[in-house]
């Protein structure tokens, strides 16, 4: 029985309740702890393989260097005065109850240590300020809470200090690393693209076979020679997406999107099998190098291919790390068009397309779905699309109604800068930390409940392949169907009006526009 | 973890996926099911050959389209649907099927 009937014979006692808020519960997830990274996945990132023995000592030097490196950092450690405005921001707070879950909890499991070793309070009067030592207590609390903290930068929205939450939970990680204790999903993921060019250590042959089983299904339903090109020189656009837009679902279904929109304005474009990633899991352990070796494989992609231009696909932390610091890791990118942005985000191409008129819907082809969308965190809080501000908010929203009748926001502070993290974001995308996913995904369920409630919305759009996966995983649990998340190029793959295209409804209106007002109304449509 | 296969005692990773996926057989298959609750028919079977068979040519496990769309050719077009694959593999076809063939798991936003 599939995930999404066994919904038909539960009650709904048998589901996680979304609208329920969990009682505080000190130290109810301190067990929560993802698998550790043996040896030799640690040694291949240039990690000790397992716990030094003089760990306490290496921590607190590591700390020492990223405080007189990263000025930010000791900012951060330095100006919080404890006031609270974050204390019930966190999804990961709401949905488990646990205080150390407070973001300025969780950042006072480091903070009070820095105290102890650097602030003259701390060496000198540490029960006066809260300093404490580094024990092996506080380390495992360390590895168990900064592993349920997705950098997602929602507490950072509500500090008066503007304390960038997540560069505290990734120099902890870092600092963890470089004593030899890291975390399995993440670091055995960024050996893979270091070795093979993607998270899913997907070669260039399955690739290849991959994109051609794919090019089959868009001929079968288009009856169009819609192609998935790989590693073509010479080729204007080189597309980074995901690896999961090559495997899972619905992320496939926005990759086959991205194709149908550079197919049907005769765009020159590949997808490169040594940079067959977009995703860049350095930034979760806070690690400039693996960050920037990882970047790298992008810019000599490009340089080998002979591309104009970089375009991303759908994924959270990629954009921010392309967005942010694409230059600044791989740069300079003056071998690049430089008429258009670099890089691109491939909302912004699609959303350029529809601005001109390059590209039209039939909107009536998503109308038996009603739709929301959950802004990602790395996109709303760290990036930015299109030339104006809050652009990274709009861009996907424009497309998503030029591609469908019945788009429904969100309550207003559970999207755009004040969005919610899926759960799974910022290396919790793993089977070992499910309970935590389930439990962070709550306040995301509560608001898609709500407007599923008042607008029968059917379905949510994501732009980052992290939502997708885990809302896919977790949102049977509450009720909602495994199907109800899709990919924003998956409503465009739908609706999208592609020259010569078979039609398996004659009464499609080939004459629609993508002006909503100039929108005849759709059969089928309710008023 | 371990699996205790017929005395001997056959190393796998934290979550029951073989370390060497050379000592992979059907006998132990069966025994790697069980531990997910799945008693393995002839249903079961068809996906995990194909898996193998796939992973044979390509060193990886196909993406979930694939498989599907190979299931529909090769058996027929009610086993043709990720539907189908979920009522074998309640936790999904990718991580659970492959733990049963002896593949190693699908890692990153998967």
């Amino acid at each position: 029985m599939t995930e999404l009937e066994k919904t038909g014979d539960l009650s709904v006692d048998d589901f996680l309740d979304p609208l329920e808020r969990p009682e505080l519960a000190p130290d109810i997830m301190a067990e929560s702890a993802p698998f550790v990274a043996a040896p030799e996945i640690q040694e291949k990132l240039g990690y000790p393989g397992e716990l030094v023995d003089n760990w306490q000592e290496k921590a607190i030097e590591k700390m020492g260097e990223l405080a007189g490196k990263y000025r930010s950092f000791k900012v951060y450690l330095d100006s919080c005065v404890k006031c609270g405005a974050c204390t019930d921001k966190c999804h990961y707070f709401l949905g488990s109850g646990d205080p150390k879950n407070m973001p300025v909890a969780r950042q006072d499991l480091l903070r009070k240590v820095y105290r102890r070793n650097f602030t003259l309070a701390g060496k000198y009067l540490p029960w006066l300020v809260g300093a404490e030592d580094l024990t092996k207590d506080v380390l495992d609390d360390w590895y168990s809470y900064f592993h349920q903290c997705s950098q997602c930068r929602r507490c950072s929205v509500f500090c008066p200090y503007g304390i960038d939450t997540a560069e505290i939970s990734m120099a902890a990680r870092e600092i963890m690393d470089s004593v030899g204790k890291g975390q399995k999903y993440c670091n055995e993921i960024i050996g893979k693209v270091h070795d093979v060019g993607n998270n899913l250590g997907l070669n260039p042959k399955a690739l290849k076979a991959t994109l051609e089983d794919l090019e089959e299904d868009l001929e079968d339903e288009t009856g169009l020679k819609i192609r998935l090109p790989l590693d073509e020189k010479g080729a204007d656009i080189m597309l980074v997406t995901p690896s999961a837009d090559f495997f899972a679902e619905p992320h496939i279904d926005g990759l086959l999107g991205y194709a149908k929109v550079f197919h049907q304005v005769g765009a020159s474009w590949t997808i490169s099998s040594y940079a067959s990633e977009a995703g860049n899991f350095g930034l979760f352990i806070g690690s400039y190098e693996n960050m920037r070796e990882v970047s790298l494989r992008i810019r000599k992609a490009a340089q080998d291919l002979g591309v104009k231009r970089i375009i991303f696909g759908e994924c959270g932390h990629a954009w921010r790390v392309a967005y942010s610091f694409l230059n600044t890791l791989a740069g300079p990118f003056d071998f690049l068009d430089q008429r258009y942005p670099v890089p691109q985000h491939i909302c912004e191409y699609t959303h350029d397309l529809i601005e001109k008129g390059e590209i039209k819907f039939d909107k009536s082809k998503n109308d038996h779905i009603r739709l929301t969308y959950h802004d990602s965190c790395n996109v709303a809080r760290a990036s930015r699309m299109g030339d104006k501000p809050g652009g990274q908010f709009e861009i996907p929203r424009a497309i998503l109604r030029a591609a469908c009748n019945h788009f429904y926001d969100m309550a207003e502070d559970t999207i755009k800068e004040a969005t919610f993290c899926c759960g799974g974001g910022g290396g919790l995308l793993t089977d070992d930390l499910m309970d935590i996913r389930k439990k962070g995904a709550q306040p995301r369920m509560r608001a898609l409940k709500q407007v599923a409630e008042d607008h029968g919305v059917t379905h949510m759009a994501a732009i980052c392949a992290i939502c997708k996966t885990q809302f896919s995983k977790v949102m049977p649990d509450y009720g909602f169907d495994m199907d109800s998340i899709v990919s924003i190029h998956q409503m465009v793959s739908n609706a999208i009006i592609l020259d010569g295209a078979k039609s398996d409804d004659e009464d499609e209106a080939v004459n629609v526009t993508v002006n909503e007002d100039a929108m005849p109304a759709a059969d089928g449509a309710e008023a | 973890m371990a699996y205790d296969f017929n005395g001997a005692t056959i190393e796998a990773d934290e979550e029951g996926y073989l370390v060497d996926l050379s000592v992979w057989n059907p006998d132990l298959a069966v025994l790697i099911a069980e531990d997910e609750k799945i008693v393995m028919n002839d249903e079961h079977w068809e996906v995990v050959n194909f898996l193998r068979e796939y992973y044979d040519e390509y060193q990886i496990a196909p993406a979930i389209r694939v498989l599907v769309k190979a299931m529909k050719k090769k058996f027929g077009g009610d086993k043709g649907s990720n539907k189908y694959l979920y009522e074998l593999f309640p936790y999904g076809p990718a991580k659970q099927a492959c733990k049963i063939a002896g593949l190693p798991k699908p890692t990153g936003c998967v």
